[in-house]
């Protein structure tokens, strides 16, 4: 532990009743912050005092607290998931703050993620592009074919991990000028193109989940790659090639 | 004669699924559409129940509370799942499994349920690669597998250390499928209130839209909770900040027998607290005891040195280290189950040992494992003199393509590099074993209304083995309820579309909003936290790794008044309408005030040691296991299933005798 001493910090928190209200930022001081709690445990503490003063709490999402649920989204001092890299806001430790810092806490910003209150978002445009594509139909029978039936070269099936461990929590379309989705959208055709079950449909696969993506209201990509710096769990910027990749395949080939 | 039927299935252990299966009711294809099955919880449980039975063309409603889906905390399993394949052929079996689990649960499981359970695990590893989960793989590209606590086989199937969130996304795009096509109404950002019985039979619940505050009314002909576990009743464990009971002991409430509240897991390896601010306890998964060797130091001079600042672990000699599992359990060494390594931590810290400055962490090494693979790769790679540096980076190498994720998890959280200096860990809340108590169909108490997963008390009797819980999880979800559901809704098919607006959804829904008002007009001085921290002392304090009469009857008498004090000081800011995460996390812990107190209840009531349930009263004396758990089973061989009778302190306890007839009942030994 690093055993440094408690920080007193001005927080500059985005407060906003419900989707329909404007919001604006507020100002809050928090005092005596162990460096070895974590970001929420600080939130936590703030809104301990809210409530014993009588205010109303900030409303911020929240659930696993170890960086997997993808629940958690605060865009802190101008970063999503804050000062640190491969971490979700969870994740990150007050030890990265100093006494006396003031500290700016805003919403996953992006018109197709509305603000439902304060510093939550809503995120159900993932949702859709998810149930647009992102599966492999093959139903529960509990007679499709051995697991070992097909090999799978090591190389395939942990690039397709990499991809695959996206947490869905949008910090690529917050911090991407462009609102772009392509990072989340990319991992999951990107995980299904690399697997021989992924392939049968992998056409459709991809021509749907972009439409569905466009149809939300997600920016383009424009390779700036500030997606893949954010992500708290380093998914690669060419997972966005390889949709692009699929997504050509696909319009210039499908039969139909 | 019991009240509880258990309805097993007659013959031999082998036949007992595939018979059932065989003689019970099924609904026919175009049937299927005018029933609606509702789903509450999204994990794996919920979500491949939910799946299948839309698959099957059931019309399927299901709720979190979380924004998607994805989000249940079945996604923060890491070391892997379970299943017989062989692949390794290191003699596994369907059996063997079998043999494990009834064994490790400390001989308080159902052995037909837990029997079916190996025989659908070969399934479940089948289906997940169908859906395209990224299995880790070897070379020659088959599947990889490790090996767990409790076990002599490596049957568990991983990807990295995150198979939990591989699997349940695995679950998450099957529904998906099923909500594209409006098999699945998906309601996130709600949470079940209360259920609605109608008849005697589960027919609806109430549920609150999280968004807008707005009290719901959904009717089904099937009510099935996959809501979890209630580990979070100790305020702090691993569970997800959410995680509840409130689901299932609304359900108790109304009629479903509550198991073995007090069969709990504490896991050896997590994250030992740092301070009062701490909101939760992270794991560190069970799959780094296959690499990991747990010490603490053989003298209290360097204990106390290290304690000081003045000694690091790294430079206390080998011959200066008690590997105390290794050396009191040779034969499994630092695979033993759970319960037994974190009673072991316990003994060696409450002796004095423990290495941080609240006394409580011991250390996980993985210096040895970094030098053997670091030599190993070393000759892979044609390196035939490597230094000892080079040794070091390759060692470093594999381990971090191993457990690389827990390893940042861990440095972030402690601000140490466990590559270069030992782990520290301390036992933690992680899982509740007991739960809603249901028959070989998975039907609590309640007809219609069923329980799936963690919510469930069925398969893990007393002690659950690593990598198990995703086995049940999903064993429930995609191949035991979709085929057992099918039995009770085959006479639902002339019932057709239940109406909302019965008196009993009136009823049902004032009971919901009187609740929700009285919570907020309290306008009490103390925040729900406070009352949950309160609630947490006690049950760590006197419920915790060791029990004893005196201080779980302390326990009772506490939490009655914790309880008491709740409901006339807790202030509740806002209102009921809107986002309100104070009133949702004062509902989840006046619903934790009442549970606690059924928990003591029952530990108080179960006078032996049996897995993670250890009294200080029954402990073996002599002999070659002195000091370990004495289990009882000429008194304790039943499972309690408590009903509600109006006060959890009065509960009424029914025993549901265990039957072995295919496993002797044996003391269990990992000497």
């Amino acid at each position: 532990m690093s055993g440094t001493k408690d920080m007193n910090l001005t927080l500059k928190i985005w407060r906003q009743k419900d989707q329909k209200s404007s919001g604006k930022m507020m100002d809050y001081k928090v005092n005596a912050i162990s460096p070895d709690s974590s970001f929420l445990e600080m939130m936590d503490v703030l809104n301990e005092d809210l409530v014993n003063k009588g205010e109303e709490p900030v409303a911020f999402d929240h659930d696993c607290r170890e960086g997997i649920c993808g629940m958690c989204s605060l865009y802190i001092d101008g970063e999503a998931h804050g000062p640190d890299r491969a971490i979700t806001t969870c994740q990150l430790h007050m030890r990265k703050f100093k006494d006396g810092d003031t500290i700016t806490i805003e919403p996953w910003r992006a018109k197709a993620f509305p603000v439902l209150k304060d510093l939550i978002v809503d995120r159900t445009s993932f949702e859709r592009i998810q149930q647009a594509g992102g599966f492999i139909s093959v139903n529960t029978s509990g007679n499709t074919q051995d697991a070992n039936a097909i090999p799978i070269s090591k190389h395939d099936a942990d690039k397709a991990m990499d991809a695959a461990t996206c947490i869905g929590c949008g910090a690529c379309v917050a911090t991407c000028k462009n609102a772009s989705a392509m990072l989340f959208v990319g991992a999951k055709v990107a995980q299904f193109s690399l697997l021989p079950q992924g392939k049968v449909e992998r056409k459709d696969r991809v021509l749907n989940m972009v439409k569905q993506m466009d149809l939300e209201g997600f920016g383009n990509c424009t390779n700036t790659g500030a997606c893949e710096v954010e992500c708290p769990k380093g998914i690669s910027l060419e997972n966005i090639a390889i949709m692009n990749r699929e997504y050509l395949m696909a319009s210039i080939s499908k039969e139909d | 004669m019991s009240v509880l039927d258990s309805k097993i299935p007659e013959g031999p252990i082998k036949d007992k699924w595939t018979n059932h299966k065989n003689n019970i009711n099924v609904v026919n294809p175009a049937n299927k559409r005018l029933i609606d099955v509702i789903v509450v919880g999204t994990g794996l449980a919920g979500g491949s129940a939910a799946a299948s039975l839309a698959e099957m063309g059931y019309s399927v409603k299901a709720f979190a509370y979380q924004d998607s889906p994805r989000r249940a905390h079945s996604i923060a399993a890491q070391g892997g799942i379970n299943a017989a394949k062989n692949y390794q052929n290191d003699g596994d079996s369907n059996y063997r499994l079998f043999y494990d689990t009834v064994k490790g649960g400390d001989y308080r499981a159902r052995e037909a349920n837990v029997y079916r359970l190996a025989e659908v695990s070969g399934n479940i590893i089948d289906q997940c690669v169908a859906q395209g989960v990224p299995f880790a793989r070897e070379y020659g590209g088959l599947l990889d597998n490790r090996s767990f606590g409790g076990v002599l086989v490596s049957r568990t199937f991983y990807a990295k250390g995150q198979t939990g969130q591989q699997l349940l996304l695995g679950a998450y795009s099957a529904m998906n499928r099923q909500i594209g096509k409006g098999k699945i109404q998906m309601f996130n950002r709600h949470e079940m209130l209360d259920v609605v019985v109608i008849d005697g039979k589960a027919r609806g619940i109430i549920a609150r839209d999280l968004v807008t505050g707005k009290i719901e009314r959904h009717s089904a002909h099937a009510v099935v909770i996959a809501t979890g576990g209630y580990g979070n009743v100790f305020f702090l464990s691993t569970n997800a900040m959410g995680s509840n009971v409130t689901a299932a002991w609304k359900i108790h409430k109304k009629g479903a027998y509550f198991a073995n509240p007090c069969y709990t897991q504490i896991h050896p390896t997590c994250v030992p607290r740092s301070g009062d601010h701490q909101s939760k306890l992270t794991l560190m998964s069970e799959s780094l005891r296959n690499d990991g060797r747990i010490w603490v130091p053989k003298n209290m001079d360097d204990v106390k040195a290290i304690r000081e600042g003045n000694l690091k672990p790294t430079q206390i000699a080998e011959e200066n280290r008690d590997y105390y599992l290794e050396r009191r359990y040779p034969a499994f060494g630092n695979l033993v189950p759970r319960d037994v390594a974190s009673r072991a931590a316990k003994e060696r810290c409450d002796a004095g040992y423990g290495v941080n400055a609240t006394g409580e962490a011991v250390y996980l090494d993985f210096k040895a494992a970094i030098q053997r693979y670091g030599k190993e790769k070393a000759l892979v790679t044609g390196n035939h003199n490597p230094t000892e540096a080079e040794i070091l980076a390759y060692g470093e190498e594999v381990i971090e393509a191993k457990y690389g994720n827990l390893f940042q998890m861990y440095e972030k959280i402690v601000d140490q590099n466990p590559y270069k200096t030992p782990m520290m860990i301390y036992p933690a809340v992680h899982y509740t074993m007991g739960g809603i108590w249901v028959d070989y169909n998975l039907m609590t108490t309640i007809p219609g209304c069923y329980a799936a997963g963690e919510a469930n008390f069925s398969d893990h009797g007393a002690n659950r083995l690593g990598a198990s819980a995703l086995m049940q999880g999903l064993a429930d979800g995609y191949f035991v309820l979709p085929y057992t559901i099918g039995d009770y809704l085959a006479d639902e098919i002339r019932t057709g579309a239940i109406p909302t607006d019965s008196p009993e959804f009136d009823v049902a829904e004032k009971e919901v909003t009187d609740t929700l008002n009285k919570l907020i007009n309290i306008k009490g001085t103390k925040s729900v936290d406070y009352f949950h921290k309160e609630l947490g002392k006690v049950m760590w304090d006197n419920v915790g790794m060791a029990r004893n009469e005196a201080g779980l009857k302390e326990a009772i008498e506490k939490i009655g008044k914790i309880r008491e004090e709740f409901w006339k000081d807790v202030r509740v800011p806002g209102s009921v309408e809107g986002m309100n995460s104070e009133l949702e996390k004062a509902v989840r812990v006046a619903d934790f005030l009442e549970l606690g107190e059924l928990f003591a209840l029952d530990a108080l009531n179960r006078n032996e040691s049996c897995g993670g349930h250890f009294r200080e009263e029954s402990v073996e004396l002599g002999g070659e296991q002195k000091g370990e758990a004495k289990r009882d089973d000429v008194n304790f061989k039943y499972v309690a299933a408590w009903e509600w009778t109006g006060n959890p302190g009065q509960a009424k306890m029914h025993k549901e005798e265990l039957e072995f007839n295919d496993i002797e009942l044996k003391q269990r030994s990992y000497k």
